[in-house]
């Protein structure tokens, strides 16, 4: 059989997604992100509202998530995501706004906007990508770093008298009154994938219904980072990092906030 | 219909301005002394009757961001600030610039270094003129002297940036911001319909409506040569800026002997101390640079070509001073006066200045 | 007729509110105004002072550093005030908790028992109106109607029932001129 007797119609059993653009990702082979981003472009597409998608890129390895999914972008400063998105819903509140951020944009260079937005209850979505390092500028420690863990910038492991503590931003989150959905989820295997695209499904119509702040948690492996191969990478992520950052929701009002 | 008359501060005709303007947000955050632009906007709700969005921020670092994260959709956004939240606010002009979005910044300066002072001040002239934030941008810099001019340049500012896709800002000072004067406010506009706002700006980000190709607005571009050919495209605005958008005020300049440059709150003291000086005899005359950036450069060489001596009087150690040397290539003495943390100099100071500086010496 | 005023006095005796008053009123009269208030945190408590202009001709600085009328209404103003009254000026003082007294001679002084006369007011908020109408009984800058009107436009509707009170004030005030 020809590779062109193959190719037909009939015999597709699944296609990427047409909003994702057809071009090479600068993620590193077994990183989160580009499960992550096929999701955001499937779920848009599922719910036919490319027209209407305003999504904000942050600083950090998802900066380019404008040049993948086929959408309206705006790219943000780093950690003001949430404040640019603040505003793009307000002024065009039948849009979808979300924010695509990871660990050092989303809970420490923007922990006031990420808060903020969140207590005001804006009508947006956050993804939240949390693999417990900096990988974009090569290794170095995030809030999110597990106790122990190497990074460059504590090449001995994350000591809490030197360093703090790990940050687990999203219970903090699901305990204001503006959040109407808080989740942690991961991309790791077949049936989190799953999961974790009914969360951003969820997070994403909240933001179009005007439900209130959405936080879809996404923990992820960051292979390459952690020094470690992609499968080993995932194993350690179930083994080390699920104990403090255990997945499922935090909270989920069906009906939105209290306004 | 006659033009209603009214009685406001500088920072309440900044906010019924762009009330009237058809603005369609505000975000902020509150700083001494130019609160009353939020307090009037949220006792106005202009939600309830514009639709314009008001909306108080957690920091200014999150004001500036939420005025990017709204220009970048093609709506009309504004801020305003003191300069300490200013200099906070640096990072997101920056952003703004090098995104060209259109958008209306306000500083109503106090005196710094640091927390400084509540009063007046017009110390951040090279942060407003000279760059302030990182990279080669520039931003149209309108300075008003009265309450009046705070109304109108609140529209001026904002078709400036919509026409150039570029940053107004209007640099005003604390003395201007909570002086009460007459104004005369524009008509109420309505807000551009989100179909005109797609016309308008078929750049912005608000949604691919009609399956159009997506629009990104991005400050990074990796590629040195395009991030260069970036740079000599926002160059090739800020030239057509400079030919086309010079403001000046000139009073009494034919016949003087004497030139006082000033802007804002010292322009205003300025015109009491020529009619001071001219009840003594001493012709005086006074260029007021309506635009700070871009400096009426050529203007002000013109009108200062038969003067004997030009006194700069600002609200700091000498910032403006810099350019009116420039302009007149330093072919007459040009000395300075400053007063600076929050202090403000009387009109017959000045006079005794210019006679000690220039006139008698 | 230009007239470049200052009032000072302690925050909370509303001065800046008379000056704003003034200014509202020389607004009726379709005359130049400007008010300028000091600011901050020491109108709360501190010292507060406002300068007003109100004038026929168009007004440059409202920065100044002479005045042609200078009211004050506590001591520390009239210490920092009394020599920026412009040779042949007016200088008006509330009389309470005065220990040392305007010197100057090329001035008109006008001393006023003004807190006395918002005691048998009984009303603590009439002080200002008062100060206002002895002032205006002296420099008639504008007339008691358009203070009247100024007040109309400026209080919200729902202290209206207030003006009468107010113009009452304005007149025993102009009273307080022997």
């Amino acid at each position: 059989m020809e590779q062109n007797d193959i190719i037909k119609p009939e015999n597709k059993v699944y296609s990427a997604p047409a909003l994702l653009n057809q071009v090479h990702m600068h993620y590193c082979p077994g990183c989160s992100h580009g499960v992550v981003h096929k999701l955001v472009a499937q779920v848009i597409e599922e719910m036919g509202v490319a027209d209407k998608a305003i999504g904000i890129s942050p600083v950090g390895c998802a900066v380019f998530a404008y040049n993948y999914i086929d959408i309206d972008w705006e790219e943000a400063p780093h950690g003001r995501a949430t404040a640019l998105a603040t505003a793009a819903k307000r002024l065009w509140p039948e849009n979808l706004v979300f924010t695509y951020q990871g660990d050092g944009d989303f809970s420490a260079i923007g922990t006031c906007e990420s808060i903020h937005a969140c207590n005001r209850g804006e009508n947006i979505a956050i993804i939240f990508i949390n693999n417990a390092i900096y990988g974009m500028t090569g290794g170095q420690m995030a809030p999110t770093t597990l106790l122990g863990q190497k990074t460059a910038t504590c090449p001995y492991g994350r000591r809490p008298d030197l360093n703090g503590y790990p940050l687990a931003i999203t219970p903090l989150l699901a305990q204001l009154d503006g959040t109407c959905y808080v989740t942690r989820q991961s991309v790791h295997t077949p049936a989190s994938v799953r999961k974790t695209k009914a969360a951003l499904r969820k997070a994403f119509e909240n933001s179009i219904n005007c439900k209130g702040t959405s936080v879809v948690e996404i923990v992820s492996a960051c292979n390459t980072g952690w020094k470690l191969t992609p499968e080993k990478a995932n194993k350690w992520m179930e083994e080390n990092m699920f104990a403090k950052y255990p997945l499922g929701d935090l909270k989920n009002l069906e009906d939105g906030i209290q306004r | 219909m006659k033009d209603e008359v009214t009685l406001m501060k500088g920072n309440e005709a900044l906010a019924m301005a762009a009330i009237r303007y058809g603005a369609d947000a505000y975000f902020g955050y509150p700083i001494t002394p130019q609160s009353e632009v939020l307090e009037k906007l949220e006792e106005e709700m202009p939600w309830d009757t514009t639709g314009m969005v008001v909306l108080q921020a957690e920091s200014e670092v999150a004001a500036i961001n939420m005025v990017y994260g709204g220009a970048m959709t093609g709506k009309a956004v504004f801020t305003s600030t003191s300069s300490p939240g200013f200099s906070l606010m640096q990072e997101g002009v920056s952003y703004l610039a090098a995104s060209e979005v259109p958008a209306l910044l306000i500083n109503v300066q106090r005196g710094g270094p640091g927390l400084g002072t509540i009063h007046a001040s017009q110390a951040d002239y090279f942060q407003a003129c000279k760059g302030g934030g990182h990279g080669d941008y520039h931003m149209i810099v309108l300075a008003p002297s009265s309450v009046q001019e705070m109304a109108d340049m609140v529209a001026l500012g904002f078709d400036l940036a919509f026409k150039y896709r570029c940053v107004s800002m209007i640099l005003a000072d604390g003395t201007i911001g909570q002086l009460m004067e007459k104004v005369v406010l524009p008509e109420q506009r309505p807000r551009r319909t989100d179909e005109e706002i797609r016309q308008q700006c078929p750049w912005a980000v608000n949604g691919r409506k009609g399956m159009r190709p997506s629009n990104v607005i991005t400050s990074l571009e990796l590629d040195d040569d395009k991030m260069e050919e970036n740079n000599w495209r926002f160059q090739a605005t800020y030239r057509e800026i400079e030919k086309n958008e010079t403001r000046c005020e000139l009073v009494d300049v034919e016949d003087c002997d004497y030139m006082i440059t000033a802007f804002g709150t010292t322009a205003r003291i300025a015109m009491k101390t020529m009619e001071l000086a001219r009840k003594e005899g001493i012709k005086v005359g006074l260029f007021r640079p309506i635009t700070l950036w871009p400096f009426p450069e050529k203007e002000l060489r013109e009108a200062a070509k038969n003067v004997k001596g030009i006194l700069c009087v600002e609200l700091n150690a000498g910032q403006m001073i810099e350019d009116v040397k420039l302009a007149v290539e330093c072919k007459m003495p040009v000395e300075h006066y400053g007063r600076f943390g929050g202090n403000v100099p009387t009109p017959d100071e000045l006079l005794n200045v210019l006679k000690e500086k220039l006139i008698n010496k | 007729m230009i007239n470049e005023i200052v009032i000072a006095g302690f925050g909370g005796q509303g001065v800046l509110s008379m000056g704003k008053i003034l200014a509202y009123s020389g607004l009726m009269e379709d005359k130049e105004v400007c008010w300028l208030p000091s600011y901050g945190p020491e109108q709360r408590g501190g010292t507060a002072n406002v300068t007003v202009i109100v004038s026929d001709e168009r007004i440059s600085s409202p920065v100044l550093n002479t005045y042609d009328v200078v009211v004050v209404l506590n001591q520390q103003s009239l210490d920092k005030f009394e020599s920026k009254v412009k040779p042949g000026g007016i200088l008006m003082y509330d009389t309470y908790g005065i220990h040392k007294k305007p010197t100057r001679t090329d001035i008109t002084v006008y001393p006023i028992e003004a807190t006395e006369a918002t005691i048998e007011m009984n009303n603590s908020k009439t002080f200002n109106m008062i100060v206002l109408g002895a002032l205006l009984h002296v420099r008639p800058m504008v007339t008691i109607e358009s203070v009247l009107k100024a007040l109309k436009k400026t209080l919200p509707e729902r202290h209206h029932h207030l003006i009468p009170l107010n113009e009452q004030a304005l007149n025993k005030g102009a009273s307080l001129i022997k």
